[in-house]
């Protein structure tokens, strides 16, 4: 027992450090998809690309400024809110003219991926580039290192998902955000301005993945097909956790986050995910309506 | 200078071509004629634009999807190739039309391609793919249309016989070539104890298969065996399962996830760290002085043509390097931060010209003549240095289909890479597993 | 008025594939073979339809079928040398079982849920076939070209790319699909799986066994697409993972409703809109991909009901 403790206990160590890393980063992206799932009630297949355009303009910032630390501030005011200013055009434009039917969303927000990543690759390129980090400092452990940026970007996600949660409960935006996901002809009669709502959902939705974008950029490296793996991941967080339910899509996203770190670690890592996947199946088989099922909060 | 003139001066080039290159020290032969192909290129006469019939080559390119970086490099080099090559007269006095059309990296498209370029644009070649899927996926279409098919890939499928008689590679070395003849000079200076670290797909297996095979033969041990997922954007999982016994770190990621790859390895290790010995497949594309890359420095990397330039590069090289716009350190001369795939698209330049040898010395002259064409081709047994082959001679085998070069081993220092060995056309040489000479056409 | 529907219906129908087949010996050789693709990949959306249209569940996991048709049927014929016509059964059985076990699982959920479940049964196959790629030959997939045999039709020989047979294949796999839709669309069958897509508890409460028709759905839905994936292996001899991976299962989403998912046509329309598009655009611009996103959120939005559930409000109420 404890030669096997000594053998994996560093891996499982590295599993855990590195499974809540993904799991807070992965619950940032997917609450985006869970908001705007939840209010409006649609899918949007361009979600993912709303975190790589985040990633993009980080890299932007990085390469205007030419300093780390002063390009990952400017990015975390511009990525966020040239991705929300996209989304309320998209939902202006696109979505709002197909009055938000769910079939025909999925055709518009297919296109949009389509456009999204096609006008990135004209404009970024097809390679893949590096962001320095604006904090590097490597952690020793006994058996391993590892980056301390890692860590400061699970914080940094834990505070932004608090700040959503906050945003929820105490705000009015919150408030009339929850009213519209209830119900939204009551919503209505009750005076909530639901078209500006679906607005501001879907920019708060986009401006959460390009957040993610922003902090995960310096870890790994913005390219234009970055999008579609989170987008995947996503779903999958939303679903089991439950739709519009922003606990239940944090929980789920540190079950998938962390046992995915840890099969990995132990199997094959093309197993680990088909078994994965398939575990992920089968919750949604014995519990459709996801862990936390219709609630709101 | 007339028609007649510019003919038979190249008629006397060609003839090189027949001259055996197997064997240590046949590599720079005829430098007289290779000579005269640099002393003045564009001194033969314009070739008189729109007279003859032009021969179509269809490019079928990876201008979007997973490929898109080196069907950008791909497509500037086979341009520029085809540029000089109508400014010394063309192909057998015709001009070459590129038709390019995009297969979006992906094998589904590629088929529809190949049709296209063959039926619709009524190309006389088509040429240029990269990818092992999309070259699978397209290659046997063009053996059901019996059109000859040029791959640029590096894969080993022309070798290996799985294709048929009318796929050629003739200007790019297969992996397996590149494997066993870097290997010897790993296993002989870096250490015997060995992790293999490589995508969990054809190509890594690849790697796996040959790179384990040449450990057996120079005495070395594989350690390790470590297969990722090519989407895997996160490593450091992966690093805990190196040996604390390795040596060398092999490692050949390709794709988006390299950069943090590199990263998450120094994160992992720190300054303790063993050798390393990459394939610049992983970053083609990507400057070696990127943040986070820091970690290569004194590092190895095979390349299959060295990104910067060195004084002692032969004049042929240097003329290629200007006439596709790319600098001293590899990258774009119109932005430095373009990064050229300086390793493979060299394939593409060669290629165009391995065709106007077949052309020319075959007496091709339209699609009836594609068996004369072929079996020319299968006669070639290699291929000199020079403008036409700036990577270097090679030789060529007609029942493979398949070249086989020169491999160099460049070391990073300060930035840059600079080359510490080179390998001979025969370390890398393997018993022909196939003949497609035995094929009908 | 159902019956001038019937009759209207037919003639439309019936135009259109004599149209398609008599194009054939009109057509130059490049449409001609991608109208050959066009009517393969179009079945495979006329069978998507079997569901999306008509019980209202949409799959994100249909590659599955297809692939598990193609590759049956593929490595039936590449290990076991089995004929061509044993390929096909053996894919169409294979993608039979597939379907019926995956159905008794996935249809205990619905909308969004099931969506995600077939999205993630997909990715498993595809995952095991990547797993499994000393077998499989994983991504780089392999060609059927050398392993087929030849097809003997009244003492003559022809091989299976031959352009005629693969016309005229493609062609009566379309044709059977659209009449197999078309048969179940006026059948009593057909009409209560619709009413499982307008209101499914009230269809329930009616006494019908929702569950056993949805289940008859996907999996007729799910061999039907198996069929079409093992006719693309014998037509155009390329197995590969790429026809397991999400996009594969996007595309006839796109196909469908882009033609129109509650007509028995629109997938067709759908399929071959879209590979024109990509076609046009690609020769013309370097990035076909921004053409196309544009032209669908076009599309979409001047046809949300596709393009034929569109012409069908409008104009042709007796479109089936």
């Amino acid at each position: 027992m404890s030669s096997w403790i000594n053998e994996n206990g560093p891996l499982l160590f590295l599993a855990l450090l590195d499974g809540t890393v993904t799991a807070f980063v992965l619950a940032l992206i997917a609450l985006g998809l869970s908001l705007v799932f939840g209010v409006m009630r649609i899918v949007n297949i361009a979600h993912g690309e709303f975190f790589m355009l985040g990633a993009v303009f980080s890299w932007f910032a990085f390469d205007l400024t030419n300093d780390p630390f002063w390009g990952f501030l400017l990015a975390l005011v511009i990525a966020p809110a040239l991705v929300g200013g996209i989304a309320v055009f998209s939902d202006r434009f696109i979505l709002r003219k197909v009055k938000y039917h769910p079939e025909s969303t999925i055709v518009a927000t297919i296109g949009l991926l389509y456009v999204i990543q096609s006008v990135t690759l004209m404009v970024f390129g097809p390679e893949a580039r590096a962001v320095e980090s604006p904090l590097y400092f490597r952690i020793q452990f006994p058996w391993f290192g590892y980056s301390g940026y890692k860590l400061i970007v699970a914080g940094m996600s834990a505070l932004c998902l608090l700040g959503v949660w906050l945003l929820m409960i105490r705000s009015k935006l919150g408030l009339y955000m929850r009213a519209t996901q209830q119900d939204i002809e009551i919503a209505k009669t009750c005076g909530v301005p639901t078209q500006k709502i679906y607005a501001a959902v879907f920019a708060l939705g986009g401006g959460l993945a390009a957040l993610a974008g922003v902090f995960v950029v310096p870890i790994r490296q913005a390219d234009h097909l970055m999008g579609l793996e989170p987008l995947l991941l996503s779903f999958i967080v939303v679903i089991i956790g439950g739709l519009g339910s922003i606990r239940g899509t944090i929980v789920a996203a540190f079950i998938i986050g962390i046992s995915d770190g840890i099969i990995s670690v132990f199997y094959e890592p093309t197993l680990a995910k088909m078994l994965a996947t398939l575990f992920v199946a089968m919750v949604l088989v014995l519990k459709p309506s996801g862990l936390y099922g219709e609630e709101v909060v | 200078m007339s028609h007649k003139e510019v003919k038979s001066e190249e008629q006397s080039e060609l003839n090189i071509t027949r001259r055996s290159v197997l064997g240590a020290g046949a590599v720079i032969a005829g430098a007289g004629i290779v000579g005269s192909q640099i002393i003045d290129p564009l001194g033969k006469t314009a070739y008189a634009a729109g007279s003859d019939n032009p021969i179509k080559i269809g490019f079928q390119a990876h201008r979007t999807g997973i490929g898109a970086l080196y069907g950008r490099w791909y497509e500037r080099t086979t341009n520029s190739a085809a540029k000089y090559i109508n400014s010394i007269g063309g192909i057998a006095g015709r001009p070459i039309e590129i038709i390019t059309e995009d297969d979006g990296t992906d094998p589904k498209r590629g088929a529809d391609v190949v049709e296209k370029l063959a039926t619709q644009h009524k190309v006389d070649f088509v040429f240029g793919t990269l990818f092992s899927h999309v070259v699978m996926g397209s290659a046997p279409r063009a053996g059901e249309l019996k059109i000859p098919y040029f791959v640029v890939s590096e894969g080993y499928h022309v070798a290996s016989g799985a294709l048929n008689r009318y796929v050629f590679q003739p200007c790019i070395t297969d992996v397996r070539a590149q494997i066993s003849a870097v290997s010897g000079w790993l296993f002989n200076n870096l250490g015997k104890n060995v992790t293999l670290i490589y995508p969990d797909y054809a190509f890594g297996y690849n790697h796996r298969d040959y790179a384990s095979a040449a450990a057996e033969k120079h005495g070395g041990k594989i350690v390790a065996k470590i297969a990722i997922p090519p989407s895997e954007s996160s490593f450091t999982r992966y690093f805990v399962k190196i040996p604390k016994n390795t040596d060398v770190i092999y490692h050949v990621m390709v794709g988006p996830g390299v950069l943090t790859f590199v990263r998450e390895l120094g994160d992992h290790f720190g300054p303790n760290h063993p050798q390393l010995f990459g394939f610049i497949d992983s970053l083609e594309g990507v400057n070696i002085s990127s943040p986070g890359l820091d970690f290569l420095d004194s590092s190895y990397f095979w390349e299959a043509m060295p990104r910067y330039a060195d004084a002692s590069d032969s004049a042929g090289s240097r003329f290629y390097r200007n006439a596709v716009g790319v600098d001293n350190s590899g990258a774009s001369k119109s932005d430095s931060k373009d990064v050229a795939a300086y390793s493979h698209m060299f394939g593409c330049w060669e290629t165009l010209f391995a065709i106007k040898e077949a052309v020319e010395q075959s007496g091709y002259k339209s699609k009836k003549d594609y068996s004369t064409l072929i079996e020319t081709m299968e006669g070639f047994t290699g291929f000199n240095e020079g403008i036409a082959h700036p990577q270097g001679a090679k030789a060529f085998s007609g029942k493979t289909h398949q070249c086989y070069g020169q491999q160099f081993v460049s070391k990073v220092s300060n930035g840059k890479l600079n080359v510490i060995h080179k390998t001979s056309i025969a370390d890398g040489m393997y018993e022909p597993e196939t003949d497609y000479t035995k094929q009908s056409l | 008025m159902r019956k001038k529907s019937l009759v209207y219906s037919l003639f439309f129908h019936v135009g259109i594939l004599i149209l398609l087949f008599v194009l054939q010996f009109i057509l130059p050789t490049y449409h001609h073979s991608s109208v050959s693709k066009i009517m393969v990949l179009a079945s495979y959306a006329v069978a998507y339809n079997f569901l999306l249209g008509y019980t209202g569940l949409m799959s994100l996991g249909h590659a599955m079928f297809f692939a598990s048709g193609m590759y049956a049927a593929g490595l039936g014929i590449y290990y076991l040398e089995l004929s061509a016509l044993g390929g096909l059964l053996f894919g169409a059985g294979f993608t039979l079982v597939i379907s019926l076990i995956f159905g008794l699982f996935a249809l205990r959920t619905s909308g969004v849920s099931f969506l995600i479940v077939t999205l993630m049964f997909g990715q498993t196959f595809y995952l095991s076939i990547l797993y499994f790629n000393e077998f499989t030959f994983g991504q780089d997939g392999f060609s059927l070209a050398k392993h087929l045999g030849k097809l003997v039709i009244f003492n003559k020989e022809y091989l299976y790319s031959n352009p005629d047979i693969r016309y005229n294949f493609a062609f009566i796999l379309l044709t059977a699909y659209l009449l197999i839709s078309t048969f179940i669309m006026f059948s009593p069958v057909g009409r209560i799986l619709i009413a499982i897509r307008e209101n499914e508890s009230r269809t329930e409460l009616l006494g019908y066994n929702v569950f056993y028709y949805k289940l008859f759905a996907l999996v007729l839905s799910g061999t039907f697409s198996g069929i079409a994936g093992a006719t693309h292996a014998l037509l155009f001899t390329y197995v590969g993972s790429t026809f397991a991976e999400i996009h594969h299962s996007i595309s006839p989403i796109l196909w469908t409703l882009l033609g129109g998912a509650g007509t028995v046509i629109g997938p067709f329309i759908g399929t071959g809109i879209m590979f024109y598009l990509v076609d046009f655009f690609s020769g013309i611009t370097s990035n076909y991909q921004l053409v196309v996103g544009v032209v669908l959120i076009l599309m979409i939005i001047w046809f949300p009901m596709g393009i034929m559930g569109t012409l069908k409000q409008k104009w042709m109420k007796w479109l089936p």
